[in-house]
């Protein structure tokens, strides 16, 4: 645990709790409102349910110079962000990359290395496509183990974020509950709808959120890609290249698309807001990570159009690095997120029955 | 903070102050047609005055309307209103005012107002008061985007010194921005500066020394500058001159600007002792909606203008929490010591206090009636032993909302004087809020009165000059 951050994410969530004017914006307020006493779990709890929209900064009468110095989306960021390093498993390895845009790229040009090395060592004797660069058998080898270990570290670092915030007995609907809420954003709407206040100040813009919702789409679009391509092979016994018309391609060429376009929008966007609403220390790393879905989409596209074992590289070499980054940079946020969505949504459930009961 | 040259205009409307009413008069001018400049004398990042620090406001409707549920009629708002006014209201302008609020509502959606339910712990005034989403600041920001996308100016750290009247007529106002004095020419102004209690020497001057030990909830940039100026100019006044409204808040709060925070809503279930341990009022006479405003002027009436609420673990849930945490120890005593205070006495007086309560009923949210049984003073309601440690301690001073002199306004918010009103003058909010709001208070009256005759006066000052 960080004493001083959560000590200081205490002191500010007990004055807004007296004070309760921002109790429309989001689920913070309300899930705060139900307790008088905040553990520390509760405070880590609060802060990963905290989608930094930043509506109650622009609303606070007590933000600096005021003495009461408010900064509750800064404060919440930061034990936000030092939640995803310290439950990281194992944790040495997430501060450096959660942190540096550039050992982003460091790790993006190891990744795309490797992938030369592959092919230069691995050239299959025939094959079509992409597969005459490497074989099938050659990219499993190395993807299924690239996604599944870091999918295991994260499952022990959310094992050991439930545990923190006391999360309770999971049932189906809380996770519906929350995948709802991740869907829509609900959080970024400043509770009516009207967005967010990000890149203007206190004016709201709905903008972060449809960029937002493009780059998670596309990226769905393009796992369903990836999917439908992995059924073809196994169980219709087609493999790549497929033509255009397509699964594979009808999902991963617009997917591609909106995964770059959503990125672009949300570099434009975080370019003009202010950097001490959010962790500022991460600020680098939070620019490489969008960047690298960025590459990760484009390098995609460009390998569809171009073909040609360069772009294999290259987009193989960025899919490698962002898969094994997963659980060190901020691409946990979507997990951890769903998570204190889920657990806000059981205690809300918790609640409303202990009214019943009263 | 606005380069000196821009601000030369030609200037149709100059207003005065950047708080609510500031700008409900900018906008409607702005809206008709008027070049429009806003004075105000905070910096941008303490704009908004009072205003910043509101959550709600009152508002007259024959029909749920927006957050507002069921119905809430003239007559019913003017009961109230003669309620906590005892009738010290003119009651033209008071019914003109609440008759004017029904439009005020959807007036303000349409100029980037949000409004929410009633917040929780505030459930009683869902049928009257439309809360803002976000509170006062969230308000202000929307009025001032407004404002500017009308191609209204504002000029921060722009205190107005002096309104220069000549021969009836206004003709320019003296501003200090930063440190150069101004004269800037207008065809004609709006006052919307807000009361002077934050000029703690007039404050001191109006209700003796002990005011000096008040606190000020509010802007420090309330000073009364433009009210006095106006005053000494002949302008007519209303509201007494040495009266403000003040309720009893946590002492520990700032000097200003602690705003809705500080508050302290323990009164009723605690035992209330002075500097010197001893009790001095009946903690359980009503409600706390009720009794909150009465209790600023009986803790100002104390040695050192200071009390102390005691409460016992039983208690500790039953009020919102605090922004400070409490004082806190196993022993009234030594609670006692910790508040500063003589422990012995502090033990002896809850001693007393403990032997005069009676079995009963208790009851949290209503008048239970579970009364001290010959105490002096007693405590009539919610009297319960303090018995369970911990006990906590709760230091409680005299919080300033707002004075009560002001301005005096026809129905068409001119300013007047003796020789009748001034041609091109209005004023709007708290400035002239005396006129209808005597003494006490009405949750959410103050923004419905600056909202009303923001608007009155921005119509009125853009058709003057059209
Ligand atoms: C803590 C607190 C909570 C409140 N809650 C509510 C509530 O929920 N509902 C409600 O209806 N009322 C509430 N009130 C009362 C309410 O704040 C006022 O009635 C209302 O804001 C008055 O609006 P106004 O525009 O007249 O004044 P203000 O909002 O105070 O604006 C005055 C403006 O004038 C500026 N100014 C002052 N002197 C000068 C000068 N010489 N030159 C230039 N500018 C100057 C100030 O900087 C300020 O911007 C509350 C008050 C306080 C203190
Ligand atoms: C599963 C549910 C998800 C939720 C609830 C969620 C929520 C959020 C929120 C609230 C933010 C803004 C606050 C912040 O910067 O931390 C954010 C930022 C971001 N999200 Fe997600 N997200 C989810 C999944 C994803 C996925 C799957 C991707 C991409 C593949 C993604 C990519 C991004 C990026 C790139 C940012 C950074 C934007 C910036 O720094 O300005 N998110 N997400
Ligand atoms: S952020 Fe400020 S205005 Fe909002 S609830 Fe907290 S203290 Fe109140
Ligand atoms: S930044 Fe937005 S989401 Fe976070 S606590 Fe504030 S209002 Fe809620």
């Amino acid at each position: 645990m960080s004493p001083d951050l959560h000590a200081e994410a205490r002191r500010q969530i007990e004055i807004c709790n007296a004070c309760r004017y921002c109790e429309g914006y989001c689920a913070v307020f309300p899930a705060l409102m139900r307790q008088t006493v905040f553990a520390d779990g509760d405070i880590t709890q609060l802060a990963n349910l905290c989608h930094n929209c930043r509506g109650c900064y622009y609303a606070c009468q007590y933000t600096p110079p005021h003495e009461f110095a408010l900064n509750l989306p800064g404060i919440l960021a930061e034990v936000r962000q030092d939640s995803w390093e310290r439950l990281a498993w194992p944790a040495p390895l997430a501060r450096r990359f959660h942190e540096s845009g550039v050992a982003l790229a460091g790790a993006l040009i190891v990744g795309i290395a490797l992938i030369f090395l592959a092919l230069t060592a691995l050239r299959p004797a025939s094959g079509e496509g992409f597969y005459a660069y490497l074989s099938h058998g050659a990219m499993v080898a190395i993807f299924a183990p690239a996604f599944l270990m870091p999918l295991a570290a994260i499952g022990v670092a959310l094992g050991r974020y439930w545990r923190e915030v006391g999360g309770g007995a999971l049932r189906l609907r809380h996770l519906r509950a929350a995948l709802g809420d991740a869907a829509r954003l609900r959080n970024l709407g400043g509770g009516q709808g009207q967005g967010c206040n990000f890149e203007i100040e206190d004016r709201f813009s709905d903008r972060r959120r449809r960029a937002h919702q493009a780059l998670v789409l596309g990226f769905l679009l393009c796992f369903g890609a990836t999917s439908a391509g992995t059924v073809m092979h196994y169980l219709m016994d087609w493999p790549a290249p497929y033509p255009l018309l397509s699964l594979p391609k009808l999902l991963g060429v617009p997917g591609g698309m909106l995964m770059v376009a959503g990125a672009a929008g949300l570099v434009h966007l975080k370019l003009r807001a202010e950097r001490e609403l959010g962790s500022a220390r991460v600020w680098g790393g939070e620019i490489g990570f969008i960047l690298l879905l960025g590459i990760v989409a484009a390098t995609g596209l460009a390998l569809m159009a171009f073909g040609g074992a360069v772009w294999l590289a290259l987009h193989l070499g960025a899919v490698l690095s962002f898969f094994l980054l997963m659980p060190y940079s901020k691409m946990v946020h979507g997990f951890y997120r769903l998570a204190a969505l889920a657990a806000d949504a059981r205690a809300r459930e918790a609640r409303g029955s202990a009214d019943a009961a009263d | 903070m606005a380069r000196p040259d821009d601000l030369d205009g030609p200037w149709d409307v100059v207003v005065v102050g950047g708080g609510n009413a500031a700008l409900c008069a900018a906008i409607t001018a702005a809206e008709a047609g008027a070049r429009v400049l806003i004075l105000e004398s905070a910096p941008k990042a303490m704009r908004g005055g009072n205003s910043r620090h509101t959550r709600n406001f009152r508002c007259m409707h024959r029909a749920p309307m927006s957050v507002l549920t069921d119905a809430y009629g003239e007559d019913e708002y003017l009961d109230d209103l003669m309620l906590v006014t005892r009738g010290k209201t003119d009651e033209a302008l008071a019914r003109m005012t609440i008759r004017e609020s029904e439009d005020c509502l959807p007036w303000m959606e349409a100029h980037g107002v949000r409004f929410q339910p009633s917040l929780s712990g505030t459930l009683s005034l869902g049928r009257t008061n439309a809360f803002f989403l976000g509170g006062g600041k969230a308000l202000v920001n929307a009025y001032y985007n407004t404002a500017e996308d009308l191609g209204v100016r504002v000029a921060y750290q722009a205190e107005v010194t002096h309104v220069g009247i000549e021969a009836g007529r206004f003709s320019h106002v003296v501003a200090r921005i930063g440190a150069t004095e101004r004269r800037i020419e207008g065809r004609a102004a709006v006052l919307a500066s807000g009361g002077f209690q934050a000029d703690l020497d007039w404050l001191t001057r109006a209700w003796g020394p002990a005011a000096a030990n008040f606190l000020i909830r509010g802007t420090p940039y309330n000073r009364g500058v433009v009210l006095r100026d106006m005053i000494e100019q002949g302008c007519e006044t209303v509201g007494d001159p040495t009266q403000c409204h003040a309720v009893a808040i946590d002492g520990r709060a700032p000097k200003y600007d602690g705003g809705i925070v500080t508050r302290l809503d323990c009164v009723p279930f605690s035992v209330v002792v002075n500097r010197e341990a001893r009790r001095f009022y009946d903690e359980g006479e009503d409600v706390w909606p009720k009794r909150y405003a009465i209790w600023g002027r009986l803790v100002a009436g104390q040695p050192g203008q200071v009390a102390y609420a005691v409460i016992d673990a039983k208690a500790r849930e039953l009020f919102m929490p605090s922004v400070f945490p409490p004082e806190q120890a196993d022993t009234v005593a030594t609670l006692g010591e910790r508040l500063g205070l003589d422990g012995a006495a502090l033990a002896q007086t809850v001693a007393e206090f403990n032997a005069a309560c009676r079995p009963g009923r208790f009851h949290p949210t209503e008048k239970d009636g579970l009364a001290t049984d010959g105490l002096t003073p007693p405590k009539t309601n919610w009297a319960r032993p303090l018995d369970t440690p911990p006990f906590y301690g709760y230091q409680l001073r005299p919080g300033v909302t707002f004075t009560y002199l002001g301005l005096k306004v026809s129905d068409r918010a001119q300013v007047q004087t003796p020789q009748g009103p001034l041609e091109n003058v209005w004023a709007a909010g708290e400035i002239m809020a005396g006129s209808i709001l005597g003494e006490g208070y009405l949750a959410g009256f103050g923004m419905t009165i600056g909202t009303v005759f923001g608007r009155i006066a921005g119509r009125e000052a853009a058709a003057h000059v059209a």
